[in-house]
């Protein structure tokens, strides 16, 4: 397959997951902004709640620069609408669209229109139509529209290398996505100690699962209170869970394994070091190295794994 | 301009002509609410499916969609073989010349083509003469306008033998019609358009490299800004061959490689959907980012085959047109099937003076123009276009040719919810690889605004399903 398709489909699968972590990103947001967080935190303005988006992504600096005031509005306006923003939903739904039809012809007609009609939908959206039809609506819709192009995929594309592609696009995307939401939880959230195990606590908690669809699924696990150990094991190490890292990473794997030939031993190797690291992982030993130094190895691992599937199949250098 | 002209549909005094009869009864035998509903569909149906162009002048990414109107232009069976008799035998004269004007040049020699006409010509390529192509093949893919004026008689407005497009609308066109109204095709008996891809795909496969059984042939395409970028895509996907940009090619000893997830693969046949000038940055236009560095050489020691062959502009711009009735008596010796249009060179002084005498009755059209742009339609044109034509035609007349302001025939077409006549034309695309072939048919273009002549879609012009009737 010529690699400079096979960069599309796999930018056009990320920015999909992207628009689409975004929106639950947001829609955590706007939930944890409900609590009466202010009063307790008088003067931590970074770890308000409308500035978590900005702080996992490591875009404040540029939201900054465009909004001197953390509002709501604002950080809608700059996550959800302004196409100038490279991290925005808009900005990410015309990229995949974009990416799409850079390749119609190496996709199904039906994800080509599915992604089209995302394009032509999400021109209806404006901040004020966000904003008075309650931002929970428009996260859905983004969500349906993700989940829609994944089925489309999964239901009518040939299972060829652009198939593979897309799926290492989608799995990346995720992996880095949980491990930020993790993350934010962990480091900015903790007030304070007498806090934790408290109302807030498990509300923030629960918000975090719900985020990445896993709520459901700990109280069927675990059948007991949240704390941060399970959340863990459950987002980190569970293979069985669908957005976790674990799961992520050994889809990872198994992809490069059936693309690696003589000249792309490298992607698969590291692929196989991360996954190795996570299914014979344990949270005692996150704990002990932190979770957030755990986190953040992590993060730059799988942006090491990102750069060699680049180098090795989507562009090139001439040989 | 005539008060009248020829009706596609309707025949003066003698009612609905008989290839039309059975669409007729069907349209006036259905509820008008059921056909407004299924012109609103189709519309939906074009945006989803993304089938767009972009228009130039307009912000880039600027997407349209062309109008689709859902009245078919119908052509009877016995004036298509004559259309189709007259199309090989054009097409065939044509990459003759082509062959001649790069080796011999017999035709000039025997006094038929001016000798300044070629060699002075901008599309001359004077580094393929003596290149010898595959099968002497030239124009893989021609798309010859043709229009119906008068009495019904047909002409040939222009041979478009660079890189024609527009077949994509052909085929979705119909594929809409099919699914919108299948009970007209079990009606009727349509031949059938959609071995198109297969068609063009076994042609440029013929033409591969000397001995290559089995060429690996890609579509190259300028890119998603290009305005005809759906049917680039649309036709690498229909063949099942890689949509390539520039940049995904590379040339090293003299052949053609891509870059591929298993590393560079070579390329045997490359359908170009990119000028001349822009195909190779060390050949051509140097600027060109679209190209490929080292293509021409490569080329040129046969290691690649581009379809179109460099150079077909000699024999596709306004001026040469007037002399391809010639060159069918010259290399075929037959007399030619289709007529031209009767057309004024101002580079006559004689023609000039004639032209400027009846500007306002005359098309006037740039001899290396497309696409609508930069003509005049006389009988259409406000006063100050007519002096500023001309201007442009004494100061250079060279760069103009002339044609009197053809009736061209009319098919009912939908404006708003009446039905009312607008002009159109046809453009069928035909194939030479190991022998000249075509699909029944064609992209008909109408011209959606009342009495306008311009039915290019970059001027607001629409299209409509085209039925050849085998029975």
């Amino acid at each position: 397959m010529l690699s400079r398709t096979a960069n599309e489909l796999y930018w056009m699968a990320r920015h999909i997951e992207r628009a689409e972590n975004t929106a639950r990103m947001l829609d955590i947001t706007s939930q944890l902004a409900l609590l009466p967080y202010r009063q307790m935190e008088p003067g931590q303005s970074w770890a308000a709640p409308w500035a978590i988006p900005l702080i996992t992504t490591g875009i404040a600096t540029d939201f900054y620069a465009r909004h001197p005031v953390l509002s709501p509005e604002n950080v809608l306006d700059f996550l959800v609408c302004d196409a100038s923003n490279p991290s925005s939903i808009a900005a990410c739904i015309n990229a995949a669209r974009e990416s799409g039809r850079a390749v119609r012809g190496s996709i199904s007609q039906e994800m080509y229109e599915d992604l089209n009609l995302t394009w032509l939908e999400l021109q209806h959206y404006t901040l004020e139509r966000v904003l008075s039809q309650g931002p929970s609506d428009f996260f859905d819709w983004v969500k349906r529209r993700s989940h829609l192009f994944r089925g489309a995929t999964f239901g009518t594309m040939l299972r060829d290398e652009g198939y593979s592609f897309i799926r290492m696009g989608t799995f990346l995307e995720r992996a880095d996505n949980t491990a930020r939401i993790v993350d934010v939880k962990y480091y900015t959230l903790l007030p304070s100690l007498d806090d934790v195990g408290g109302a807030v606590d498990y509300y923030q908690w629960s918000a975090l699962l719900r985020s990445v669809s896993a709520f459901e699924a700990y109280r069927k696990i675990y059948r007991d209170t949240i704390t941060p150990v399970r959340v863990a094991e459950l987002l980190i190490l569970r293979e069985d869970m669908p957005r976790s890292l674990h799961a992520c990473m050994g889809e990872m794997y198994e992809i490069l394994k059936g693309l690696s030939d003589a000249g792309t031993r490298e992607p698969e190797r590291l692929a196989g070091e991360i996954h190795a690291q996570l299914h014979y992982g344990r949270t005692e030993q996150i704990f002990a190295t932190g979770l957030h130094e755990y986190l953040m190895a992590f993060l730059d691992k799988t942006s090491q794994l990102a750069q060699e599937i680049t180098d090795h199949f989507l562009v090139p250098v001439q040989r | 301009m005539p008060a009248t002209f020829y009706n596609e549909m309707h025949a003066a005094d003698a009612g609905v002509r008989a290839h039309y009869r059975q669409f007729d009864h069907w349209l006036s035998t259905t509820a008008p609410d059921r056909v407004a509903q299924k012109r609103s569909e189709a519309d939906l149906l074009f945006r989803r499916a993304g089938i767009t162009f972009a228009v130039y002048g307009e912000a880039a990414g600027t997407e349209r969609l062309i109008p689709f109107d859902i009245i078919p232009r119908i052509i009877p069976q016995h004036e298509w073989r004559m259309l189709e008799r007259g199309l090989k035998q054009r097409v065939h004269a044509l990459n003759l010349f082509l062959h001649d004007v790069y080796h011999e040049q017999k035709i000039v020699k025997a006094g038929i083509v001016p000798a300044e006409k070629v060699l002075g010509n901008a599309q001359f390529r004077e580094s393929m003469r003596g290149v010898d192509v595959p099968g002497g093949i030239y124009a893989h893919i021609a798309g010859v306008d043709i229009v119906r004026a008068g009495e019904g008689e047909y002409y040939v407005l222009e041979d478009n033998l660079r890189v024609p497009s527009g077949v994509s609308y052909m085929l979705e066109n119909r594929k809409m019609m099919m699914r919108l109204f299948p009970e007209l095709f079990a009606r009727e008996m349509v031949a059938p358009v959609d071995h198109y891809p297969d068609m063009l795909l076994e042609n440029l496969r013929a033409v591969g490299p000397a001995g290559l059984p089995n060429p690996t042939v890609v579509l190259l395409t300028p890119g998603v800004y290009n305005s005809a970028y759906f049917e680039h895509s649309f036709l690498a996907q229909q063949m099942g061959i890689e949509l390539v940009q520039g940049r995904d090619l590379f040339v090293k000893n003299r052949v053609v490689f891509m870059h591929t997830t298993r590393g560079p693969q070579r390329v045997d046949v490359i359908y170009r959907r990119i000028d001349d000038d822009f195909l190779d940055p060390q050949a051509f236009r140097a600027d060109s980012m679209l190209g490929v560095p080292g293509l021409f050489e490569a080329y040129l020691a046969g290691n690649v085959t581009l379809a179109n062959a460099i150079g077909t502009g000699v024999a596709d711009d306004k001026s040469m047109y007037i002399h391809v009735p010639d060159m069918i008596r010259f290399y075929l010796a037959e007399e030619p099937v289709l007529s031209n249009v009767p057309t004024w060179q101002p580079s006559r002084p004689e023609d000039l003076s004639y032209v400027l005498a009846h500007l306002a009755d005359v098309v006037v059209k740039e001899v290396h123009g497309a696409g609508g742009y930069g003509m005049l339609v006389g009988p259409a044109a406000t006063q100050a276009e007519l002096e500023d034509f001309r201007a442009r035609l004494i100061a250079d007349p060279g760069r103009y040719i002339a044609q009197p302001t053809l009736a061209l025939s009319t098919c009912p077409t939908f404006a708003g919810t009446d039905i009312a006549p607008r002009h159109i034309d046809l453009r069928p695309f035909v194939l030479s690889g190991r022998d000249i072939n075509l699909v029944p048919g064609g992209l008909s273009r109408v011209a959606l605004r009342e009495g306008s002549l311009v039915v290019n879609s970059s001027q607001g012009g629409g299209t409509k399903d085209t039925w050849v009737l085998e029975a």
